[in-house]
């Protein structure tokens, strides 16, 4: 094997090893939301883990700030809720779980994601 | 945080209604801006969210006399419908410039094509100069997305395509400023501007199609959202005056003229008329309805005016019940979603692993020119992935499904309902309510000398009207009908399980069932059989003696209603079983099975013992559907597979109900599981495309084919394939629409 061959190889597999890294083993970290959280959505959702209390009702405030047209909508199948998000605008959704236990939440096309984390 | 709002106003007449409502809305502490449009009916206010809420917003328009529709359904509808319109717009724009373009590029440098070109097209730093506005405006949207996903160590399908077009469209640049060095390192220098810019008009016109296509599934609902009355014409001290829908108040009077919408639910006060539901609950002929009658707001008065009384408003009318039942139908997630959401989630870094092992496996082992094979390779991977197509699957289809149902009347309860009752092959009935009227009619009036038909229902009528057995309503209903004038009754007398006595017209008159006959020794031996052939037609037969004598029979039933059969046999078709469950005695149960052609009969079950009943039929191994009206059945309902629920009234949200039938046509049950069927159908056949498409492309595009066929994909083409897959998925969905599931 020629030597930019090894290190096409060697290069290839650092970026492998580096695709799985960065996108299959990031931690992102949870916010409770204390009555009210506002989630950013603009390329993806900040906070993307959202800590809240069962029996409460909380109100996440939805901001979409990319036209993105895969984030328009954002799903919490869970919860039955599928909510179309105008730019710049905000958009509430009040949960009031019963149950305990971790819900997903997604864009429309189920590209981007997020978790709700609800505690006792 | 600053925001900014745009909202409808109702009101707006003149040039002063705007300077009245930008002051006022200008006034609001937080407000940064406010300007309102006339010829638009809108204002857009620049305020500190912070501060102000949208009820700060709509009190300050309403302060000055004016209705704010803000964060309602209009307005979210406004908005979806603008922010849509003004994004198909743009991309229309882009998908014509960057195939105009590009068709211009691929003209200059298409082996085949590039000897009818002009020579300033094949011209590289030309095609450079005419590639930079398809990457960098048109295919801006690919980048933004990128950089901002790229922050939360995200990846999607923009970024694929901007890593793909970005490749080819560097290595262009690379071979346009230095074709020396390309060719010193054996490759001949040739440029792909017309790759990376066919490929980004090529998914942006994909795009353009599956956001016109998607706007389809939704249809239903906006349809929903859009029978909405916009007025009312209310009665307030003697006149008329007409308001906006938001305006009216619970117990207004409000008067509906023929070929008028009625605005929202309530009784009928005064007045009748004929009343087409068709659009509400999808019942197919107008009803006729009078004073006491409930009416249902959006729903179209034909022939008659009529005053009534508002019962319901707002969120809690039928309609808006309907409309929040299917949006959260369309919100919820089908069980069979869940491997599609694992597999999204994973999905883009995985092709972008396989395009740089692509990349890697070209450039080792690939023929010669290694850098060229491996570049367009791996831009052929990420170019190809499809992950939409997935994402799209099994919501598109359920919104399309669930919205076809509410057309037909039937509410489905989320997409977890909808894929159970696919599987059902066992639908339960309870009987009184569901398959019968529930109000006991009489039947049979048969004499037996002494009196005519007429004497003999009023006598019954007379005597049953002082009872308070349900059997005795319907007799007296009857006489009624007929207007014969009732009775006196004398020294009236109940025996509870028997019957009635009492001195009618100076006769004394005994009347009840053959226990009663018995102990007052009526002999009644020449009628038995007549009497027992219509207890085995399921029919109660009451005896009326004049003076001792038998003198004739009452048949009172509670009759099947008129789709009951129909449904029945709907079912059948099928091949699914239906079940009877009811607390009558064996005979009437059997009696009743019998006319509706159902075999299995469950008779004397007490209401709390329904439940267990459901619990044995799906311990035979069967999937169970159990229909009732929801309110006396709704342990049995919730213990189903599927609980469906017959209508009634207003009220659609029966919470132990999966699906509710508004129609109260028992055909409907038939068709309900019809639509399951075919809407899971269109899921299977969309994951599969999803899924296949991707799982035999992907590999194709690595150039898995090149050892065996020498078939390597071209960048172009995987951007073809790409664009139609989402476009198919959605489109396969929108063909349900079209689906007979009558």
């Amino acid at each position: 094997m020629t030597i930019d061959k090894i290190i096409i190889t060697t290069c290839g597999l650092l970026s492998i090893g580096f695709v799985y890294w960065f996108f299959l083993m990031k931690k992102s970290k949870a916010v409770l939301a204390d009555g009210s959280v506002d989630v950013i959505v603009e390329g993806g959702y900040s906070p993307e883990i959202i800590l809240i209390p069962r029996g409460k009702t909380t109100k996440i405030n939805f901001i979409r700030k990319n036209s993105n047209s895969c984030l328009e909508e954002v799903v919490l199948g869970d919860f039955k809720i599928r909510k179309y998000l105008p730019l710049n605008q905000k958009i509430t959704i009040e949960l009031n779980p019963q149950k305990s236990g971790e819900f997903n939440y997604s864009c429309g096309m189920n590209m981007f994601h997020g978790k709700i984390i609800v505690k006792e | 945080m600053e925001n900014k709002k745009t909202f409808p106003i109702k009101g707006i007449h003149c040039a002063s209604c705007v300077n009245l409502l930008e002051d006022s809305l200008n006034k609001v502490d937080g407000v940064l801006k406010a300007t309102v449009n006339l010829a638009t009916e809108k204002a857009t206010v620049m305020y500190n969210s912070e501060k102000v809420t949208d009820q700060h917003l709509s009190d300050a328009v309403s302060n000055v006399g004016y209705k704010a529709l803000i964060a309602g359904e209009q307005q979210h509808e406004f908005d979806e419908k603008s922010e849509k319109q003004k994004e198909l717009k743009e991309l229309k724009i882009k998908v014509i410039a960057s195939l105009l373009l590009g068709g211009l590029i691929l003209w200059g440098s298409f082996p085949g094509l590039i000897n009818t070109a002009p020579k300033i097209l094949q011209n590289f730093w030309i095609q450079m100069i005419l590639s930079i506005p398809v990457q960098f405006w048109a295919g801006w949207s690919f980048y933004r997305a990128t950089v901002l996903a790229l922050k939360h160590r995200t990846a999607n399908m923009d970024t694929l395509v901007a890593i793909g077009t970005t490749v080819a469209f560097i290595y262009s640049v690379f071979v346009t400023i230095l074709p020396s060095f390309v060719e010193s390192i054996g490759i001949e220098p040739m440029a792909y501007f017309d790759t990376s810019t066919i490929i980004i008009g090529l998914i942006l016109l994909g795009r353009y199609f599956e956001a016109r296509a998607k706007a389809g599934t939704s249809e239903a609902i906006k349809k929903l959202i859009g029978l909405q009355a916009k007025t009312a014409r209310i009665i307030k001290d003697g006149k008329e005056q007409d308001i906006l829908i938001d305006m009216v108040q619970m117990g207004d009077v409000i008067r509906v003229r023929p070929g008028e919408k009625i605005p929202v639910d309530g009784i009928i006060i005064e007045g009748n008329s004929s009343i087409d539901e068709s659009m509400v609950t999808g019942e197919s002929i107008p009803a006729d309805k009078t004073s006491g009658d409930i009416v249902v707001g959006a729903t179209m008065n034909k022939t008659g005016t009529f005053t009534f009384k508002a019962t319901k408003i707002g969120q809690e009318t039928m309609l808006a019940q309907i409309i929040k039942l299917v949006q959260e139908a369309q919100g919820s997630k089908a069980p069979i979603q869940r491997i599609a959401d694992i597999i999204s989630s994973y999905f883009v870094p995985i092709v972008l692993m396989l395009a740089i092992a692509t990349f890697v496996i070209w450039y080792v082992f690939g023929p010669e020119p290694v850098l060229l094979f491996a570049l367009l390779n791996m831009v052929a991977v990420l170019i190809i992935a499809c992950p939409c197509a997935m994402g799209l699957a099994t919501p598109t289809a359920i919104m399309v499904g669930t919205g076809k149902g509410a057309e037909q009347g039937i509410l489905i309860k989320d997409a977890e309902s909808l894929e159970t009752a696919h599987k059902i092959n066992t639908v339960i009935f309870d009987k009184t309510g569901t398959l019968t009227r529930g109000q006991p009619e009489v039947t049979d009036v048969i004499v037996l000398g002494l009196v005519n038909q007429d004497e003999l229902l009023k006598l019954a009528g007379s005597i049953e009207k002082g009872s308070e057995h349900s059997l005795a309503e319907a007799i007296v209903k009857a006489a009624e009908i007929k207007k014969l004038t009732l009775s006196r009754v004398e020294r009236f007398q109940a025996i509870p399980g028997h019957g009635v006595e009492g001195i009618v017209d100076g006769k004394r008159i005994i009347f009840g069932n053959k226990r009663l006959m018995y102990k007052e020794n009526i002999n009644i031996g020449k009628s038995i059989d007549e009497i027992s052939n219509m207890e085995n037609n399921g029919k109660t037969v009451m005896m009326l003696a004049i003076e001792e004598k038998l003198s004739g029979l009452i048949a009172v039933a509670d009759t099947t209603k008129e789709s009951a059969l129909e449904g029945i046999l709907a079912l059948k078709k099928l091949g699914i079983e239906a079940i009877m469950i009811t607390g009558d005695n064996q005979r009437t149960a059997d009696a009743i099975g019998k006319n509706l052609g159902i075999k299995r009969v469950l008779a004397e079950v007490l209401p709390d013992q329904k439940e267990a009943e459901v619990r044995k039929i799906q311990a035979e191994g069967k999937v169970v559907a159990m229909v009732g009206d929801g309110i006396n059945d709704a342990p049995a309902l919730a213990g189903a597979d599927v609980g469906i629920a017959m209508g009634s009234g207003t009220d659609v949200a029966i919470e132990a109900a999966d699906i509710t039938l508004i129609n109260k046509d028992l055909k409907s049950v038939a068709h309900a599981i019809v639509l399951s069927k075919k809407t899971m159908r269109t899921i299977k056949q969309n994951l599969f495309w999803a899924f296949g498409y991707n799982v035999i492309l992907i590999p194709v595009a690595m150039g898995v084919l090149y050892p065996f066929f020498g078939i390597i994909l071209n960048p172009i083409f995987a951007s073809v394939a790409m664009a139609t897959s989402s476009i198919s998925v959605v489109a396969n969905s929108l063909l349900l629409k079209k689906k007979n599931i009558i």
